[in-house]
C-alpha cells in the first residue's frame, strides 16, 4: 500500500512538472507578448522603448536562461510577478483560489447529489419511465452549453426576479450566506452538466454489479432491495465512477473558467481569460499551473480512494 | 496467377450495374430503418443532424436574407432589434441582420469546427495510440507522460493558452481543438490496441514474418475502427460546444462571419434586457446540435460497441 501511494505520488509530481515545462515552452515559442499588446494601446511606444521594456521583463534572454531561472524561483516557491501589473503571481493567485476553491467543491457535491441517485434509480428500474427520464436528463446535460445556462440564468435572475448576487468573494466560514447567494447558482449549472456524465457512468457501473452472482446470492438470502442496492451493489459500482470524476474533473474546472467570465466572479478562471488576452506569461503559466495541480491532486486522491473501495488494491 | 472470374460475375452491362446500385440502396434502407426501430432517439438525432448539414451546405438557398446586410424598413432605416415575428421569424439584431439567416451560415462554422477538429484530432489521436499501445516500453512511456500532461490541464485552458498565441481564424481553431480531442482518442485506441495485441491472429501475423506496420495497419487498425468512430461520434458535440465557448470568449472566428458562440456573446449578452431572442436563439442552435449529435452518437455506441448493447 505504501509502495501504492509512492508510486502515485511520484507520477503526479513528475506531470506536474510536465505541465509547466509544456506551459513555459507554449508560451515562448508562438509569436505576440505582453509588450506588444501594450504597443498596440500605447501609441507613443517606439522600437527602442520596445526591446527596452523587453529586457525590463527579462523576456528577451535565452529560453534556458529563463527557465533556470524559472525552475530556481520554482524551489523557492517564487511564481514570479505577473507582467502586467507587476505583482507576484502568488499573490495574484492568492486572492482568487479560495473563490473558485468554493465554487469547484460546491459543484462537485451538486453533481454527486443530484447524479449518483438519478444513476441507481436508472438502472434498478431499466427500461422503465423512470430509466428513459433519467437518461434524456443526463444527455440533455451534456447538450446545454454552461456559457449558454448561464446567460439564461442571469436573464432570469435579473429580468424577472430583479435580484442580481452580492458583490466582493468572502470564504464559506465567514459568511456563509453569502457565499451560498453569489455561488449557489453558477455551482447549480458548472455542477448540472457535470452531473450529466457522472450519472451515465453510476448507470452503466450499477448495472454490470447488478448482474454479478454475489448480487443473485443477496437476494436469495431474501435480502430487502435497500440492503442490496446500498449494502452490497453501491460500494462496489463506484470504481468505476470515481475514476470517471478524477479525469473528467477538468470539464467541472472548465466550467468555472467559462462560469466565473459570465458571472463576473473575481476567480482563478475570469484571472485567467485575462492573462491570455493580454499574453500575461507567467500569469498563464501560474494559472494552468493551478489547475494542473487540481488536477493532478484530484487525480491522486482518486488512485488512493481505489484502496479504500477495493481491498485487492489495498493488500494487493 | 490471374484470377479466373465467372462470365459473368464481373460483367458490367448496364444492368447488372443497376441492379447491384439498387440493391445496395435496399441493403442501405433496410439498415436505416432497422436502425431507427431498435434506437428511435438515435434515428431522431440522425434526421436532425441531416438538417442541420443540409440546411449549412445550401445556406445561400434556405436562408430568407443576407446574413451580413443590414435590412432596411420603409424609411431607409435598418430594422433594428426588432422581435420575431412575420417577416423575421427569429428577429434581427442591432445592426438590423436577420437572426435566422445569421444562424443558418453560423451552422456551417459550427460544422466546419466541429467536423475537422474532431477529424484531424482524431487521427493524430488514433496514430499515438496505435504506436503507443504496439510499441510498449519506453516509446509508450514517453508519449503517455506526453498524454498525461495534456489531460491534466483543462481543455478550455489549454484551447485558451493556445489560442492567444496563434492568429485568430477558423484553422487555427480546428487545430487548438484537435489537440484538445487528441489525448484522450489516444488513450482508448492504445487500451483497445493493447487488447487486441493478445489475439492469436497477431501472433500468427508474426510468425509468418509480418512486419510491425504491416501488423498494424492491417490487422489492428481493423479492429480498433469501431470505438474510434464511437469516440469521434462523442467528440463531435464537445467540439462544438468548445468552439462556441471560444467563440463566446471573443476568441473564436473573428467577425462579421457569424457564428452561434459569437452571436451569443456580442450581440446577445449586450442586448439581453431589451432582445432576450438574440441571446435565447443561437444558444437554442448549439443545443439542438449538440442534442441531436449526442443522441446519434450514443445509438452509435450501442450498435458499435456490442458490450454496451442492451445497457
Amino acid at each position: 500500500m505504501r509502495y501504492y501511494v509512492l508510486q502515485r505520488v511520484f507520477l503526479a509530481i513528475l506531470v506536474l512538472w510536465l505541465v509547466h515545462l509544456l506551459v513555459f515552452s507554449m508560451v515562448r515559442a508562438f509569436p505576440g507578448d505582453v509588450v506588444m499588446m501594450r504597443l498596440a494601446q500605447d501609441a507613443t511606444m517606439t522600437r527602442e522603448s520596445y526591446e527596452r521594456a523587453r529586457q525590463e521583463l527579462g523576456i528577451d534572454r535565452p529560453f534556458f536562461v529563463q527557465y533556470g531561472e524559472t525552475m530556481g524561483d520554482l524551489f523557492r516557491g517564487d511564481l514570479g510577478d505577473s507582467l502586467l501589473s507587476g505583482r507576484p503571481v502568488k499573490d495574484e493567485l492568492g486572492d482568487r483560489v479560495w473563490l473558485t476553491l468554493h465554487l469547484a467543491i460546491m459543484s462537485l457535491i451538486i453533481a454527486l447529489l443530484i447524479a449518483i441517485p438519478i444513476g441507481v434509480i436508472s438502472a434498478i428500474r431499466q427500461d422503465t419511465p423512470a430509466d428513459y427520464g433519467g437518461r434524456f436528463f443526463s444527455i440533455l446535460g451534456l447538450s446545454l452549453p454552461d456559457f449558454w445556462t448561464g446567460v439564461v440564468a442571469i436573464l432570469i435572475m435579473s429580468l424577472w426576479f430583479h435580484w442580481l448576487p452580492p458583490r466582493g468573494f468572502e470564504e464559506i466560514w465567514v459568511d456563509p450566506v453569502k457565499v451560498f447567494q453569489q455561488l449557489g447558482i453558477p455551482a447549480l449549472i458548472i455542477g448540472f452538466r457535470f452531473s450529466a456524465i457522472i450519472m451515465r457512468m453510476t448507470r452503466s457501473s450499477m448495472l454490470e454489479v447488478l448482474r454479478e452472482d454475489y448480487i443473485r446470492t443477496a437476494w436469495s438470502k431474501g435480502l430487502s432491495e435497500q440492503r442490496v442496492i446500498v449494502g452490497h451493489a453501491l460500494k462496489n459500482s463506484f470504481i468505476p465512477v470515481i475514476t470517471l470524476v478524477g479525469q473528467q474533473f477538468s470539464i467541472l474546472l472548465g466550467g468555472t473558467v467559462i462560469i466565473e467570465t459570465i458571472f463576473l466572479l473575481p476567480g482563478v478562471g475570469n484571472m485567467t481569460l485575462d492573462a491570455v488576452i493580454f499574453r500575461d506569461y507567467t500569469l498563464v503559466q501560474g494559472a494552468v499551473i493551478f489547475f494542473g495541480g487540481i488536477m493532478v491532486v484530484m487525480n491522486l486522491l482518486v488512485d488512493i480512494s481505489y484502496a479504500w473501495f477495493d481491498p485487492r488494491i489495498r493488500y494487493g | 496467377m490471374a484470377r479466373e472470374t465467372e462470365p459473368g460475375l464481373l460483367s458490367t452491362s448496364p444492368a447488372s450495374v443497376r441492379g447491384a446500385a439498387y440493391d445496395a440502396l435496399k441493403r442501405q434502407a433496410v439498415g436505416l430503418k432497422r436502425f431507427a426501430r431498435s434506437k428511435p432517439m438515435g434515428a431522431a438525432g440522425l434526421v436532425v443532424v441531416v438538417l442541420i448539414v443540409l440546411a449549412a451546405i445550401f445556406a445561400p438557398v434556405v436562408s430568407p436574407y443576407d446574413p451580413y446586410e443590414s435590412n432596411l424598413n420603409e424609411n431607409g432605416l435598418p430594422v433594428r432589434l426588432e422581435g420575431p415575428g412575420a417577416s423575421f421569424p427569429l428577429g434581427t439584431d442591432a445592426l438590423g441582420r436577420d437572426v435566422l439567416s445569421r444562424i443558418i451560415y453560423g451552422a456551417r462554422i459550427s460544422l466546419i469546427v466541429g467536423l475537422g477538429a474532431v477529424g484531424l484530432g482524431t487521427l493524430f489521436g488514433a496514430l499515438v495510440g496505435l504506436v503507443s499501445g504496439y510499441f510498449v516500453g519506453k516509446v509508450d512511456q514517453v508519449l503517455q507522460r506526453v498524454v498525461d500532461t495534456l489531460m491534466a490541464i483543462p481543455a478550455i485552458v489549454l484551447a485558451l493558452a493556445v489560442i492567444t498565441m496563434l492568429e485568430p481564424g477558423l484553422f487555427n481553431i480546428i487545430l487548438v481543438i484537435a489537440i484538445v480531442i487528441a489525448p484522450g482518442t489516444s488513450r482508448v485506441v492504445r487500451g483497445t490496441v493493447l487488447a487486441i495485441k493478445e489475439n492469436v491472429y497477431i501472433e500468427a501475423a508474426r510468425s509468418i514474418g509480418a512486419g510491425g506496420t504491416r501488423i498494424v495497419f492491417r490487422h489492428i487498425l481493423p479492429n480498433v475502427v469501431a470505438p474510434i468512430i464511437v469516440i469521434a461520434s462523442i467528440w463531435v458535440g464537445n467540439a462544438i460546444v468548445i468552439e462556441a465557448a471560444l467563440s463566446y470568449l471573443g476568441l473564436g472566428t473573428p467577425p462579421p462571419t457569424p457564428t452561434w458562440g459569437g452571436m451569443l456573446a456580442l450581440e446577445g449578452r449586450r442586448h439581453l434586457e431589451n432582445a432576450p431572442w438574440l441571446a435565447l436563439a443561437p444558444g437554442a442552435a448549439i443545443s439542438i446540435a449538440v442534442l441531436s449529435v449526442n443522441m446519434l452518437g450514443d445509438a452509435l455506441r450501442d450498435v458499435l460497441d456490442p458490450r454496451l448493447r442492451n445497457r
